[in-house]
């Protein structure tokens, strides 16, 4: 029964864990300085000491501002608080928790025909105010503190960031442990006039009364964070999302400060030892002394930066939120006391003033406590947590495992697709070989067809010499002897000095209009070598007495040339004939 | 540190990659001049110092990306760093591809703007030298980097200036050149200038993010 009850205090817990977590860690992991995991489990385990250790003192405050006395007073009350938060949240509208609670309490208050008491509320109304004050100064000293010591040091941006990163999970525990310490009393404070009256063995610590509350507490806001925060940081992260990485440290920072201060008992007595006020150890609001922070740098930095839209966002909330609240726990006990028929305080005369004993956070009770062992329950817990972290070792072993395959595959793929980029290339020069090779083979070819119509024509010409030297050998007029022989030698002297040249000469034009010898060749293939070289001299536009010699024949063989020429490519009498080559 | 020494070894890296851009202006005012006074062996040797400390800029800038992302470093101004390296890595881009185009058009540049050319290529260079301390000063203190770029711009304005001058010389008063090599000469002037207005972008950025960054 009392779990039931509890949970609408643990249902606040959820929503405050999930709200507030975006204060702590809100900038690491919206700027991915830090991931959401990692702060969350920070977060989550120093939240959960900050409520077990800490968070009685004040837990007592609260309890001194009405000491709710039936279970299901407690109940409603937590739940009306829990539905403010929630339905203002949907709404857009600032929201406490802290303010909600009190609110509630209050109803609670009016409606079981209680005191409030003056001086606590004046006390806790005051920290509302203070606590963001508080807020802006630390943060307004730190800062300047942050931003000396920065520019003194002149630290590279790169290691700045390492440190900013570590600072932003150091800063961000110390946080959550202040969170925990001064908020889980908004989550159990109004439940603890009814701790259960137990002991929880765990071996090496015992946990009792109260203690199992705040442990409770300190889980339910743990779970928030685990399990909402990161929608919330997407979601709304808005307030202190955009700040710089450095801002953010000194704005968690002095916010961690503002909530530990108020509430460490040692702090207080420690001040109230050495003959100074104490602390008021009051549930205050992480969210509203963020915004105190934030405009403590604003301060510093110039007006300008102010944000004085959050300030009236304060204002508002520290009005609507308390009365929402009461309202709300007034009539939610009135439809729990008379709709289900459940008692939601104690008599005036029935009600006995409990009083919390702060040393170990049990209520004065005769009765000894029920001892519960939890040895082998954590035993048995700690084993399955054990294996679980195992298995999932094993299966991100594999999917790394599978990770390095693929990326092995990966290489291998791209090394395949390198490998046949080279082969084409290859491919590609061999075939560019292939094709100059098969020139300078036609080139060979040509040189060798040269040489062999050559030798055919030196052999024509020895023959023609044989005849004339015979005709000459048969001449017996002295005089037409010595004719003979020196035309003979005059043409053979120009033969000599020729042949050369006509043959390189040859070779180059057969080289250059390599083109047009092919075209000949091709559509005209009864052309002889010699009628080629012919027609390609025409369409170099050489006459017939620059032809014959280049020939080796004379003037009028040229224009028996032209005329077989004409006729073996087909033209007809009114075409030119040097047109139609230059045309081919 | 052992836990910041990833940190450590990308500003190792950072460091060498500013450094290779300082040479690299060094190396291509040199490499103007040796063009400009005949000195085509040490010109030739500028370019390969240039060209290996531009790939060398290249590999220590990708090697600087693969470890910012590997790392998460830097989460918030890994963008905003990232661009600032490719615009100083687009400084030695340019300076190698003007001291290439130099050796493969081969400009004809008449003796009496060998001085204006020259001039020309101090001013840019001076540009780029003024920028380095900046970029090295936002990583440590960028409160200073303000302070610092107004040199850049100073550097960047006398280049336009100069450029305009010399421009102007060749259309109006060089009559015995060519059409064609006055345009010639005209863009290598405008290839020297882009290297302080590569800067000048790179300035301007810097000037952005210290802004940011400011704290």
């Amino acid at each position: 029964m009392f779990i039931i009850f509890l949970s609408s205090g643990l249902f606040l817990g959820w929503s405050l864990g999930a709200n507030d977590a975006a204060n702590i860690f809100g900038t690491a992991v919206g700027s991915k300085m830090v991931s959401f995991a990692r702060a969350a489990i920070v977060a989550s385990i120093f939240v959960i000491i900050g409520a077990a250790i800490q968070g009685s003192g004040t837990t007592e405050t609260l309890g001194s501002l009405g000491l709710i006395d039936e279970l299901a007073g407690s109940f409603t009350v937590a739940l009306a608080a829990g539905f403010t938060v929630l339905v203002m949240t949907n709404y857009g509208l600032p929201v406490s928790t802290t303010q909600a609670i009190v609110g509630a309490i209050i109803g609670w208050n009016l409606f079981a025909g209680r005191d409030t008491d003056g001086t606590v509320l004046t006390k806790i109304v005051t920290t509302w105010i203070s606590g963001p004050v508080l807020g802006a100064g630390f943060s307004a000293l730190l800062f300047l503190l942050m931003r000396y010591v920065l520019r003194k040091m002149k630290i590279h941006m790169i290691l700045l960031d390492s440190y900013i990163r570590w600072g932003l999970i150091a800063v961000g525990a110390f946080g959550a442990y202040s969170l925990g310490a001064n908020n889980v009393a908004n989550v159990i404070g109004v439940f603890v006039g009814h701790a259960p009256n137990i002991v929880l063995d765990f071996g090496i610590f015992e946990l009792r009364g109260a203690q199992i509350l705040f442990l409770s507490g300190g889980m339910s806001i743990a779970l928030g964070i685990l399990t909402y925060s990161k929608k919330i940081i997407k979601t709304i992260g808005k307030g202190i999302m955009d700040l710089s990485a450095e801002a953010a440290i000194v704005v968690v920072l002095a916010q961690a400060l503002v909530l530990f201060i108020f509430s460490s008992t040692s702090l207080s007595n420690g001040l109230a030892y050495i003959g100074l006020p104490r602390i008021p150890l009051v549930p205050v609001s992480s969210s509203q002394v963020v915004v105190g922070a934030i405009i403590g740098i604003g301060l510093v930095k110039g007006i300008q930066e102010v944000r004085f839209k959050m300030l009236a966002e304060i204002l508002v909330g520290w009005i609507l939120t308390p009365i929402f609240a009461g309202l709300l726990s007034f009539f939610g006990l009135f439809f729990v006391q008379n709709v289900f028929n459940q008692q939601v305080y104690k008599p005036v005369t029935q009600h006995t003033e409990k009083v919390l004993n702060t040393e170990n956070y049990t209520i004065i009770n005769a009765i000894e406590p029920e001892h519960i062992n939890l040895v082998w329950w954590l035993a048995g817990a700690g084993l399955l947590l054990l294996s679980a972290l195992a298995i999932w070792l094993i299966i991100r072993q594999n999917r790394l495992k599978l990770l390095a395959q693929n990326e092995l595959l990966e290489h291998q793929k791209e090394h395949y697709i390198t490998q046949k980029a080279l082969m084409e290339a290859d491919l590609k020069t061999m075939r560019l070989e292939n094709v100059s090779m098969a020139k300078k083979l036609e080139f060979r070819r040509k040189e060798l067809m040269n040489m062999a119509l050559s030798i055919v024509e030196q052999k024509n010409y020895l023959e023609e010499l044989a005849v004339q030297l015979k005709d000459i050998q048969k001449t017996e007029e002295k005089k037409e002897k010595n004719r003979k022989i020196d035309h003979l030698l005059k043409n053979m002297k120009l033969k000599l000095s020729f042949e050369d040249k006509v043959e390189n000469f040859n070779l180059e034009i057969e080289r250059l209009h390599k083109g047009f010898s092919r075209k000949l060749e091709e559509e005209f293939p009864k052309l002889t070598e010699t009628e080629k070289r012919f027609a390609t001299f025409l369409r170099l536009g050489f006459s017939s007495k620059e032809i014959a010699p280049l020939l080796n024949v004379s003037t009028k063989s040229v224009e028996t040339y032209r005329y077989r020429l004409r006729k073996k490519l087909n033209i007809s009498k009114g075409e030119n004939l040097i047109r139609f080559i230059q045309n081919l | 540190m052992a836990i910041f020494s990833k940190s450590n070894k990308v500003i190792e890296l950072l460091e060498k990659f500013i450094d290779s851009i300082d040479q690299g202006s060094i190396v291509f005012k040199k490499g103007v001049d040796n063009y400009l006074y005949g000195n085509i062996q040490a010109f030739e040797n500028n370019i390969l110092t240039l060209s290996k400390l531009e790939s060398d800029a290249d590999l220590l800038g990708k090697d600087i990306e693969n470890r910012l992302y590997k790392h998460s470093l830097m989460p918030q101004l890994r963008g905003d760093m990232l661009r600032l390296l490719e615009e100083l890595d687009d400084i030695i881009d340019i300076m190698k591809t003007n001291l290439y185009q130099f050796e493969v058009e081969v400009p004809n540049i008449p003796g009496e703007l060998n001085q204006d050319l020259s001039k020309l290529t101090e001013m840019s260079v001076a540009s780029v030298e003024a920028l380095v301390p900046a970029a090295r000063a936002f990583f440590r203190s960028p409160e200073t980097v303000k302070d610092q770029l107004h040199r850049v711009y100073f550097y960047e304005t006398e280049a336009d200036k100069l450029a305009a001058a010399i421009k102007r010389k060749v259309f109006r008063e060089m009559q015995d050149l060519k059409l064609s090599e006055k345009f010639h000469l005209r863009y290598f002037t405008l290839h020297i200038e882009q290297v302080s207005d590569a800067s000048k972008k790179a300035a301007d950025l810097l000037s952005v993010m210290a802004i940011k960054r400011a704290f």
